[in-house]
This record gives structure tokens, C-alpha cells and sequence, in this order.
């Protein structure tokens, strides 16, 4: 029994794995509708997100499978003091797979130690969210036909966007990688990030806070929101919220065959004009989401069209 | 100052002067029956000054702890009076129930059932990093 809490808990040989089953669902989508038959997935949902736990529904019902769990902390034994171990251990004599969500950092990590089937970490806190970064490489990879040889700009909130740190975890370990990181000073990409993976890997990066200054050279730009939650003080939020704002005169100098992508939801960091853009492509991303999240389900569950 | 010199037992040697009393208190020697030396500030040619603590006593030590603690201290295991093993220590790849996550917004501060574990993540500089939420622990 395997579970996925970290993005690098996967190989790049499973990822293209995942890659290739989701494309074939795509394909091929009759063929994965009843393979879940009799199968349930627990959504538990410490904290409210309603469009990674839609996504997961969504994915375990297209495959004929039923789906249980709750969508708030609020709603859940947790309210009443129980520990995440104790309640794992018991969802998991109802479910067959478990995907959760927890306001703190390593909760789905204990969840998958006591749980006796898998779990999917959908986000805990500011730390990891995998089928955030599958969905994002699934993306990538169906645009651009690769996820090698490619410049990504990040742009935005670098410091506490946890969907930035695991897609640079991830795309650390494919070749002819480079990023440009673009963000205010005060939520530039931790250290603990810059240092540890980007420089150990000799992969090279610039930091140019001036996104149409970067446009130029990106295959890839990967916007993200500022988002409120992570700020303790409201006055730096509403200071930095609008830095980096994408509007159609921005793409000018981008080259014809970038690709926008966007984690969502977006606040306005991405002006609705840019949405007709063939350059945008962050909703059929968030579809990508759906079909990655099927090929990840049948993954852990061991199942095979 | 004069401390018997032990027939059966353990000395954890150069140790760094002042953590004497902190590996005491993480090796739990408290609950040991048997004799136990903490000796202070002892003259050394290599360091200086340093610790020691002789345990009069064979008993079973979390060398991870130690080699966490400090890489550089020697166990001296003695048999009838004589060292019969010297164990050179290194940082072990993990730790659990030494080092407290510091971090808030860690699952570990606010379930206090689970054992704080942290993993060797960069063995030249001696990082160590929560299982959990991948902080960095602050000895």
C-alpha cells in the first residue's frame, strides 16, 4: 500500500506513468467509467477547499466508484478533540482510499502511517500539495509536448505558494530546466528552496521582480495568487495583492508558444481578458486536475483498464 | 578530584565542555540505579576543556542521540577494567524524541501523541529537517 503525501515521493518514471494513463482516460474515457466499481474514496476535508475536493469527487465518480467524507473541520469528530491518527484509523475501515486536506503541515504524513489504505495529501497547510503539481505537470507536459528544455516563470507570491515549491521540486529532476523567479522582495522564494534544490541541482535561475522585463525568454509562466490567509497583517496583503497583475499589453513580447498557468482560484492577478488567449490555459488545467487525480486513484488502488 | 575509574561499564568521552548535563538529561542517566559521573571542565590537549560521564554500568545507549548531539565524542565501553571498544560516532540519519518542531504549523504542535522525528537531510552541514513539515531543527 502506497500513499502520495510529497511530489518527490513519486519517480519521474511514475510520474510519466500517471501522465500516460491520464492521457488515455482522456482518450479514452469510456473505458475507465465502471473500473471503481464497488470502490469508495473518503474527501476528508479539515479545512474548506472546494475545488481540490470537487476535483477528487468528480475523478472517483467518473470512475464508477462512490465517494464519502466531510468538507470542514467543523463537521468532523475533530471538533470534538479527536487526533488525526484515530480518525484515519477509522475512516479508513470505511473507505478504500483516503484523500485529505489539514490546516497543519505533516498531518496527511501521520495520516498515511496510521491509515491501513492509501492517502492522498490534498494540501496541508503551507507545505505540500502533490496532485496540485501532477496536475500542473500533465499540463505542461500535454501543451508542450515535453517537460524537458523548458524556462518557467513563477511569478507572485513565491514565499508561501506552496503549488511553487512542489512544481520546482518537480521540475528539478528533468533536464535543460531553468526558472525565473519573479516576485516582490517581500515574498521571494524561501532559501530553504533557492539553496536547496535549485542551486544543489546547479539548475540555473534569475530573480527579476519586472514581469514583462522576463516575458521574453518564458515557455512556461506560472502565475499565482497573494493570498490572504498567509498574511498575518491585512496592510501587507492589500499593498502587494495587486504587484503582479497579467493584462494582454504584458504578453505582448511573450513568444506565441508560452503557456499560462494558473493553480486558481485567481483573485485578479490575471485580467479575465487574458482568458480568450490561446496562451491561457489554466482552466483546461484545472479539467487536467480531474483526469490526473483518476490516473493517481487507480494508481494507488493497483487497478488497470 | 579523584573519580573511581569503572570495571564494567561505559565512558562517553570529549564531550564539549557545558553538554555534560543536557546528555544526561537526553540519554535519561537520571532513571539509571547504577553509578553515574558527570565530570565538568576537564582539562584536554584536543579541546581544551570538556565533559565525561562515566556510567558504571553495561547498559544500552541511543548512540543516534549522542552522534546527534555532538559527532565528535568517543564511547568507551570497559570490560573487567579495560576498554575493550571504542565507537566513533556519527550523525545518525534520524532522531526522534531529541529534538522538539518548533514550527506552529506543524501537525506536531497541536497532537502532542505523536513522536517529534527529524531526518538527516544534509550530512556536510548537519541539517535536520521534520518528517512532518520539512523545518529545520535549531539545536
Amino acid at each position: 500500500m502506497k500513499s502520495l503525501i510529497d511530489i518527490l515521493d513519486l519517480s519521474t518514471e511514475e510520474i510519466n506513468e500517471l501522465i500516460e494513463t491520464a492521457d488515455d482516460i482522456i482518450a479514452n474515457h469510456d473505458k475507465y467509467s465502471e473500473i471503481c466499481h464497488g470502490k469508495k474514496l473518503a474527501t476528508l476535508f479539515f479545512e474548506p477547499s472546494t475545488r481540490t475536493r470537487l476535483s477528487f469527487e468528480a475523478a472517483m465518480l467518473e470512475l464508477g466508484g462512490n465517494i464519502l467524507g466531510f468538507s470542514e473541520a467543523a463537521s468532523s469528530s475533530s471538533a470534538k478533540g479527536e487526533s488525526v491518527s484515530d480518525t484515519v484509523k477509522v475512516v479508513s475501515c470505511y473507505a478504500d482510499i483516503i484523500a485529505m486536506r489539514h490546516p497543519k503541515e505533516g498531518a496527511p504524513l501521520v495520516a498515511s502511517m496510521k491509515s491501513d489504505v492509501p492517502v492522498i495529501n490534498a494540501g496541508d497547510g503551507g507545505h505540500n500539495h502533490p496532485t496540485q503539481t501532477l496536475t500542473d505537470l500533465l499540463t505542461i507536459h500535454r501543451e508542450m509536448g515535453r517537460l524537458s528544455d523548458l524556462t518557467i516563470g513563477l511569478c507572485g507570491d513565491l514565499k508561501f505558494g506552496r503549488t511553487v515549491h512542489s512544481l520546482i521540486a518537480a521540475m528539478s529532476r528533468y533536464e535543460n530546466i531553468k526558472f525565473v523567479l519573479i516576485s516582490p522582495d517581500e515574498l521571494k522564494l524561501p532559501d530553504y528552496i533557492k539553496v536547496d534544490v535549485i542551486e544543489k541541482k546547479g539548475i540555473p535561475y534569475v530573480e527579476n521582480p519586472d514581469l514583462e522585463d522576463a516575458m521574453p525568454q518564458l515557455d512556461i509562466l506560472y502565475m499565482t495568487r497573494v493570498q490572504r490567509e498567509r498574511f498575518f497583517n491585512e496592510q501587507d496583503y492589500i499593498r502587494l495583492k495587486d504587484s503582479y497583475v497579467l493584462t494582454p499589453e504584458k504578453l505582448k513580447n511573450a513568444k506565441e508558444t508560452m503557456r499560462i498557468l494558473h493553480p486558481l482560484p485567481r483573485v485578479n492577478e490575471i485580467s479575465v481578458a487574458v482568458d480568450n488567449d490561446p496562451r491561457a490555459c489554466y482552466f483546461r488545467q484545472a479539467l487536467n486536475g480531474k483526469y490526473i487525480r483518476m490516473a493517481l486513484i487507480l494508481k494507488l488502488l493497483g487497478l488497470e483498464a | 578530584m579523584t573519580i573511581d575509574s569503572i570495571k564494567n561499564g561505559i565512558v562517553i568521552d570529549h564531550i564539549q565542555a557545558g553538554k555534560g548535563m543536557y546528555l544526561y538529561e537526553v540519554l535519561g542517566l537520571e532513571k539509571l540505579d547504577c553509578s553515574v559521573a558527570i565530570i565538568k571542565n576537564v582539562i584536554s590537549r584536543k579541546m581544551g576543556k570538556k565533559d565525561i560521564i562515566k556510567i558504571d554500568s553495561m547498559i544500552d545507549l541511543d548512540l543516534d542521540v549522542l552522534g546527534y548531539v555532538d559527532p565528535g565524542i568517543t564511547v568507551n565501553i570497559i570490560r573487567d577494567g579495560k576498554t575493550i571498544e571504542k565507537k566513533n560516532l556519527q550523525l545518525p540519519e534520524r532522531i526522534t524524541g531529541v529534538i522538539k518542531c518548533k514550527n506552529p504549523r506543524c501537525i506536531t504542535s497541536v497532537e502532542q501523541e505523536i513522536e517529534h522525528v527529524f531526518k538527516l537531510t544534509d550530512r556536510e552541514k548537519g541539517i535536520y529537517r521534520c518528517i512532518y513539515c520539512e523545518s529545520k531543527a535549531k539545536k
